[in-house]
């Protein structure tokens, strides 16, 4: 195998990998952008996804057994955001870094519930058989290059999510709703905009797409009690570069976060490059503290 | 007022005093439990300044702990070993020569000053990399959870250097006291006793200074100090820097008393479970957050001794309950609500006569209700106006 191919192969993991991190981070940043609401449990979302996927392809087979896995996650964890948001996330309004603590103490509930129910080894979800084959590349510069279908899937699933948020933020009524109260939250209420309506639906369809993150995850590892802690802090990393409340600074720290330490990877171990992942991360903030995409705003106390 | 605060002090000396003398009756093991847990107060004290007056959340309070406690563990892991000997870690992994970085640790005092230097220095240049660009205090917590996260990741991955997962214990003696010596043990309760009441009267000292007002004063309202001409990020870095000091010394201690240092001591999740003792006790209280740190750890204990898997959804149900029904935390509790109780159902005294002469009668709830009061009611110039009209 070539060096070409080496790098290239990287890449290719990267690819992949910062788009199971854009769909674990998108929810944040839409939390995070329009709430000031920091979800330490978002995380465990992605567990709580991975779980059920895992318990509907246990009933399911077939064809169907995938989208039915995905459905299930996402409208469980959508569930379970709405009732976070309602019975406790709620009364935190406008204490960031509280909301912060209290998630954390609800993500250690979830994961020691998961850990008595499922123990603390990992449950495997087995890809359909129409996701288990690859492509090889076999001639040219590229050869010994491996671009497995799941990872292909998971690359196009962050896609079609990420364009249906997109569109609905940029194209439809609730959008409009939800981005007049992430630019003003009181004129956008003064105008009849019920924020708190806007705020439930933007923390549940973020846990929904945390829950279908672990949906997809689970086809390539194995769901573990922590595996949205594995997940969450990178996906932290990926809302401070791209900048809360931006879509598409969230898609590019995403694919930045995962192309680095990808790449990274080839010329150290995975711990170190973890370090120069977050050396990385503190020297670019240094550079635009507020992220690659910044909204522009004239408010001087900003998050 | 000069009264209560003689009181105060005299109670705490009296606590002190107790304590002092736990090692004649209590049991070893307990003993043992309790230093460990005084070592961790240090922490707390810091986590509350930074926290509870800075309003900086760190969740990566266990990278500073690490630090001075790896910084000490070195050293001894040095002393009694030939020129050219090496830990027995590093000769299992094969490893022929001493790291330049570790050799500076074989001299004591370099050893005992890098429990506090090395913290604090990592501690000073974190801070002022976010902050002197104003990066905003959720960043922060969550750059310092990475950090935690780094820290352990790599501490396991080195093992050749660090000792791996199961970190640095079998330790050498410490200036010649053998550490597994029950005398030495007893001796070593009391320096931590002593290093624990010296922290406290230092912050308790600093908050009171105009160095502790200002800190305070950012907290409430950064860009406001700013406009009178302040600037906060030395502020920041330095409360930061003190906060990471402190918990340098508990790593320190509490290593020398549990004879091991682990990064399972120093990760993600030991550096939020340190916020939880303060958060319990009360951030904006030092005393609030020694008495939430032995609290939550001797419950601890108790609770993973008697059903080990109970502990994380105590863990959790504490932050949930804690920050959502009592932000303040115990010492909070123990604040104003308790205080009219007590005066008006037990001595008697009326509402109005106690709200008046017992309360502080501006505190920040008040002005800032009354700000906001004054600020929605039309102003007298403007009412006047409306009156001509």
């Amino acid at each position: 195998m070539g060096d070409t191919a080496v790098v290239a192969g990287q890449i290719f993991n990267g690819i992949s990998v910062g788009s199971i991190l854009l769909l674990a981070a998108l929810g944040l940043v839409l939390s995070f952008g329009v709430m000031k609401v920091i979800n330490m449990a978002h995380g465990e979302m992605l567990m709580v996804g991975g779980y059920l996927s895992y318990l509907t392809f246990h009933h399911a087979h077939g064809p169907l057994a995938l989208p039915a896995a995905m459905l299930v996650s996402f409208v469980g964890a959508t569930l379970l955001g709405a009732i976070l948001d309602l019975t406790i996330i709620r009364h935190l309004y406008g204490r960031p870094l509280d909301t912060l603590i209290v998630t954390w103490g609800i993500s250690l509930i979830f994961q020691q519930g998961a850990r008595s129910l499922f123990g603390a080894i990992g449950v495997d979800v087995t890809a359909p058989q129409w996701l288990q084959n690859s492509i090889s590349i076999n001639h040219g510069l590229l050869a010994g290059v491996d671009l497995p279908y799941v990872r292909l899937f998971i690359i196009g699933v962050a896609l079609v999510v990420l364009a249906v948020v997109a569109l609905c933020i940029g194209r439809t009524r609730w959008g409009t709703m939800l981005r007049a109260v992430h630019q003003d939250r009181e004129m956008a209420a003064a105008l009849g905009v019920n924020t708190h309506l806007i705020d439930l639906a933007v923390f549940a369809l973020g846990t929904g797409i945390a829950g279908l993150a672990g949906s997809v995850l689970a086809l390539i590892a194995p769901v573990t009690p922590t595996v949205g802690q594995s997940y969450i802090v990178y996906a932290f990393l990926v809302v401070i570069v791209g900048g809360p409340g931006s879509l598409i600074g969230a898609a590019l720290a995403a694919l930045c976060v995962g192309l680095f330490s990808a790449t990274a990877q080839i010329f150290t171990s995975v711990s170190l490059s973890d370090v120069f992942l977050l050396v990385a991360v503190i020297l670019f903030i240094q550079f635009r503290p507020k992220g690659i995409v910044a909204t522009h705003s004239r408010l001087l106390e900003d998050a | 007022m000069p009264k209560s605060g003689t009181v105060k002090i005299a109670f705490q000396l009296a606590i002190l005093v107790a304590a002092g003398f736990a090692p004649f009756y209590l049991s070893s093991y307990n003993l043992s439990l309790l230093g460990r847990f005084l070592a961790l107060c240090i922490l707390a004290l810091g986590i509350a300044l930074i926290w509870g007056w800075g309003g900086m959340l760190s969740l990566g309070q266990g990278v500073f702990f690490g630090l001075g406690a790896y910084s000490l563990a070195m050293y001894l892991k040095l002393v009694g070993l030939g020129p050219g000997d090496l830990p027995d870690f590093m000769e299992w992994s094969g490893l022929s020569r001493l790291p330049w970085w570790w050799t500076v640790f074989r001299n004591p005092a370099v050893a005992i000053a890098g429990v506090i230097v090395v913290p604090a220095a990592a501690a000073a240049i974190l801070a002022w990399l976010v902050f002197h660009r104003r990066v905003g205090g959720i960043y922060f917590a969550l750059i310092t959870q990475a950090l935690a996260l780094a820290f352990s990741t790599l501490l396991i991955s080195e093992q050749a250097y660090t000792g791996g997962f199961n970190g640095l214990t079998d330790f050498g003696a410490l200036l010649g006291f053998q550490l597994i010596d029950p005398k030495v043990q007893r001796g070593l309760f009391w320096v931590t006793l002593a290093c624990l009441a010296v922290a406290l009267f230092f912050l308790q000292w600093l908050v009171g200074t105009d160095f502790g007002k200002i800190v305070l004063a950012i907290r409430d309202g950064e860009n406001r100090i700013r406009f009178l001409g302040y600037n906060p990020v030395p502020y920041k870095v330095v409360v930061f820097a003190i906060g990471g000091a402190l918990a340098g010394i508990s790593g320190a201690l509490y290593m020398l008393h549990a004879g091991v240092i682990s990064p399972a001591m120093v990760g993600v999740v030991p550096s939020i479970e340190m916020i939880v003792w303060v958060a319990v006790g009360g951030r904006e209280s030092l005393v609030g957050a020694i008495l939430g740190t032995l609290l939550v750890n001797f419950g601890k204990d108790w609770i993973s001794s008697a059903i080990p898997s109970l502990w994380l959804f105590v863990i959790g149900l504490l932050f949930v309950i804690v920050v959502t029904v009592v932000p303040k935390g115990l010492s909070g509790l123990w604040g104003e609500p308790v205080r009219n109780w007590v005066a008006v159902k037990i001595f008697r005294i009326s509402p109005i006569r106690h709200a008046l002469v017992v309360t502080e009668p501006l505190n920040n709830i008040a002005v800032e209700k009354m700000t906001s009061a004054a600020s929605d009611a039309p102003g007298p110039e403007h009412r006047e106006r409306l009156d001509e009209a």
